[in-house]
């Protein structure tokens, strides 16, 4: 394939530069991509997606009864990431979620924070994913967000911008594990060549993570689904297959004592450690959500007598929120006394007159989000929307300024991407996934998303991205 | 294991075996098709009537032709024991226990099932010979029994799989015989006659047992095609050995020696096997052929419902209690 056309002009693109050089990183990759014919990539492409296909790697999509199952679109040319750059970013993303943890134990408890003024308090309590059921609770060994799939981009600079931390229960992992099995059948020797670390561990350092909860020799541990239904329902129970444990629903636990059993052929027989992948709010109907059938009666309660470890903790959301976002890098001065590595995207709170003036008066320039919405809904990029719908959103804003931040639209970074006919540069994000266990540990892999539509800048699967597997080099 | 999964896996067990049946049910027709003389042509109805659809086909089918009966066994999705019903009941069961499944297993259920879904814009029921269609499904079937036989750890999981195919098969081969009941002869005087032979070797090539009954009893004739397809103690299909295997199952699940039961559904199926170990084809044909597999097939119902209250609705007992206690 002839990249000579190839163009990304005005933007930081991972594997050229400016002046259309090939990145040292990426060299190994283009040997092989020039010398593979337009014909061979389609192919390859097209075995990538019947691979999916027949491994049922599928997600459901909301609001769409037709095509129930579909493929999160696998793009065969991968994202690269140099040692140098993804030191950076773990050191950063260690950083990152250990003071989150700090807050989340703090504003639960003493409050330090909310005390000494650094965030406004009624920006936690008046939070909807502030749950008060958590006052004065310590989760076992005080780890609150075990798993985080922080989201970041890279600007024209070329510079890492974390977007969001995705502290309760991020999906997406198992993309990250499959995808690379299916690009090592699409390229056997070039991963090798190129030195790229392998990310398979991830469903054993999981399994470790979630056993170091448990004080228990040989805990029994499971994962909690809410069901076929569920749009991420083949990474639940991928993960429970790849880690060996049961996979259970809300209908197969039931509490007696505070404890938590499962029904099995042979009785009741206790767990231990759940990795849920449900709500907060639905976790428990006798303390959150009543109408929840997905849940567990009286889970809560097991849990705050130590009879069982839920991950992520329930309570984590509150440090989610796009408003608290904002005063992250102040969270990470107050608690570990250090500078911040990681950038966060300067952001407006509508919540304060003069940032809501200032949002209101240059919304084209902007981009809007709901401070507790996720999977790119309720939400405006302004260079890219209509007058119409600007007006739409100063009302939505003057209405209810508390649930809406804005940051300025940056220019997410490109990777070349094979379309129909050639090979053209598109938007991609990266998800790398953070385990907190006996230490903080960060996979050195990612899922990287990618807008597929030309110019797109929105990532999400729901709304017309795919994804690319992730390569960070040993060197 | 958990109940929950416990039921996924039997249905699962239960809806392959039944869609390769149904495969099986339509070759008697396919076999017959090949031999019949050319005055005679072949009967649709028997098929239907002996799956035990036969309402819910008379209201949707104006007659009991090839087409109309190929579609409602294959394709049609409101008939719930079609074969792409069955496939996609098992299927959905398979994703529901998928953790517990061998990647390979699960991948070829996955694929029969996007194979039988592209099937039905393909009109297969409108080909003059859908043969080759049938066929695949069989084979992929097979090949997910091969497959399983040589990559599932011998767990519980396994035997709840196994049980249910063996309960399916054993009312299935039932059903089968039962086609020659319903299968009419010009005339009472052709019993014996060429005609009557060829239908029951027609069902013999159906179960893939022709071969093995010409070795076993050489002569085609009623009373050794019974005795074989019920009280073969060698061959898979056959209603005794598919029993046995079944009871095996449920004791290598519960712990129970041989002869022991030590619930409901040990002791029913544990009672119909030993029946039928003590009884030969005369005591079939003076009840009558018919009436025996009627009866055999209601005691099969039993032994699944007890299975499903002991083992499956704990939850359904626990969620009553829990009512009653509030």
């Amino acid at each position: 394939m002839d990249l000579a056309n190839y163009q990304c002009s005005g933007l930081f693109d991972e594997m050229f530069t400016q002046n259309g050089e090939c990145r040292a990183h990426y060299q190994v990759f283009e040997k092989l991509l020039k010398k593979t014919a337009p014909r061979k990539l389609k192919q390859l492409q097209f075995s990538a997606n019947k691979t999916q296909m027949s491994m049922g790697m599928t997600f459901n999509v909301y609001d769409n009864d037709q095509g129930l199952e579909k493929i999160l679109h696998l793009d065969i040319i991968p994202r690269i990431i140099p040692k140098s750059e993804w030191l950076q970013l773990e050191a950063g993303l260690k950083q990152r979620v250990n003071a989150l943890n700090h807050f989340i134990q703090d504003i639960y408890n003493e409050q330090a924070i909310l005390k000494d003024g650094i965030v406004p308090e009624d920006l936690i309590t008046n939070s909807k994913d502030f749950l008060a059921p958590c006052i004065g609770l310590t989760p076992p060994k005080g780890i609150w967000c075990h798993i985080t799939g922080t989201d970041l981009i890279k600007d024209k600079s070329g510079e890492y911008f974390v977007l969001e931390d995705n502290l309760r229960c991020p999906s997406g992992v198992s993309y990250m594990l499959e995808s690379r099995e299916i690009i090592k059948r699409a390229f056997p020797d070039i991963l090798d060549k190129t030195g790229v670390m392998p990310v398979s561990n991830y469903p054993v350092r999981l399994l470790q993570m979630l056993q170091n909860l448990s004080n228990k020799e040989k805990p029994v541990v499971g994962v909690l689904t809410p069901g076929i239904y569920n749009s991420a329902y083949y990474e639940h129970s991928y993960l429970a297959l790849q880690m060996g444990v049961e996979l259970v629903t809300g209908e197969d636990l039931v509490v007696q004592n505070n404890k938590v059993y499962m029904q099995t052929t042979h009785g009741y027989q206790q767990i231990d450690v759940i990795y849920r992948r449900i709500d907060d709010t639905f976790l428990d109907p006798n303390i959150f959500n009543p109408n929840s059938l997905l849940g567990v009666p009286g889970i809560f309660e097991a849990y705050k007598a130590g009879n069982i470890a839920l991950a992520n903790a329930p309570g984590t959301g509150v440090a989610d929120d796009k408003a608290v976002y904002a005063y992250v890098p102040d969270i990470i001065k107050y608690y570990l006394n250090q500078e911040p590595i990681l950038n966060n995207v300067p952001t407006y709170l509508c919540r304060r007159p003069d940032e809501r003036q200032y949002v209101l008066d240059n919304i084209a320039e902007l981009v809007i989000k709901e401070t507790n919405a996720a999977g790119g809904y309720g939400m405006l990029i302004g260079p890219k929307s209509t007058p119409e719908e600007h007006e739409k959103f100063k009302k939505l804003i003057l209405s209810n300024p508390n649930n809406y931040i804005a940051q300025p639209t940056l220019s997410l970074s490109t990777v070349p991407t094979l379309t129909e006919n050639t090979i053209e540069c598109r938007h991609v994000d990266l998800r790398p996934y953070i385990l907190y266990g006996e230490e903080i540990d960060v996979v050195p892999g990612a899922l990287t998303r990618v807008a597929l539509k030309k110019g797109s800048l929105v990532v999400n699967s729901s709304q017309g991205g795919g994804s690319k597997d992730t390569w960070v080099l040993y060197k | 294991m958990l109940s929950r999964v416990a039921n996924s896996i039997y249905w699962l067990g239960r809806y392959l075996e039944r869609a390769e049946n149904y495969a099986r049910f339509i070759d008697v027709n396919f076999n017959l098709m090949l031999d019949l003389p050319p005055d005679l042509k072949t009967q649709w109805e028997p098929l239907v009537f002996a799956t035990g659809d036969h309402e819910s086909y008379s209201g949707r089918y104006e007659e009991y032709d090839k087409k109309s009966v190929i579609h409602f066994l294959t394709l049609d999705t409101s008939n719930p024991n079609s074969i792409i019903s069955s496939i996609t009941y098992a299927r959905e069961n398979a994703r529901i226990v998928r953790e517990n499944l061998s990647k390979e297993t699960w991948e070829k259920i996955n694929e029969l099932y996007h194979f039988i879904k592209k099937a039905t814009p393909r009109k297969i029921w409108d080909k003059e010979d859908p043969r080759s269609f049938f066929d695949k499904i069989k084979n992929q079937i097979q090949l997910l029994y091969g497959l399983t036989e040589s990559t599932v750890a011998r767990t519980e999981g396994w035997y709840w799989k196994q049980l249910g195919m063996y309960l399916e098969r054993a009312d299935k081969t039932s059903r089968i015989l039962d086609v020659k009941y319903h299968m009419l002869l010009p005339t009472p005087e052709e019993v014996g006659s060429p005609l009557d032979f060829l239908h029951w070797t027609a069902l013999l090539k159906s179960v893939t047992g022709f071969n093995t009954y010409r070795r076993i009893h050489g002569k085609i004739q009623a009373n050794g095609v019974v005795d074989f397809l019920i009280f073969s103690r060698r061959f898979p299909r056959s209603i005794y050995f598919c029993l046995k295997e079944a009871e095996d199952c449920l004791h290598m699940i519960s712990g129970s020696k041989d002869n022991e039961f030590h619930n409901k559904a040990e002791k029913a199926i544990g009672a119909l096997r030993s029946k039928l170990g003590f009884s030969e084809v005369s005591d079939i044909i003076g009840i009558g052929l018919h009436e025996s597999i009627d009866d055999l097939q209601q005691k099969i119902n039993n032994i699944s419902d007890e299975i499903q209250s002991i083992f499956f609705q704990i939850n359904k007992d626990y969620n009553i209690q829990q009512q009653q206690q509030e």
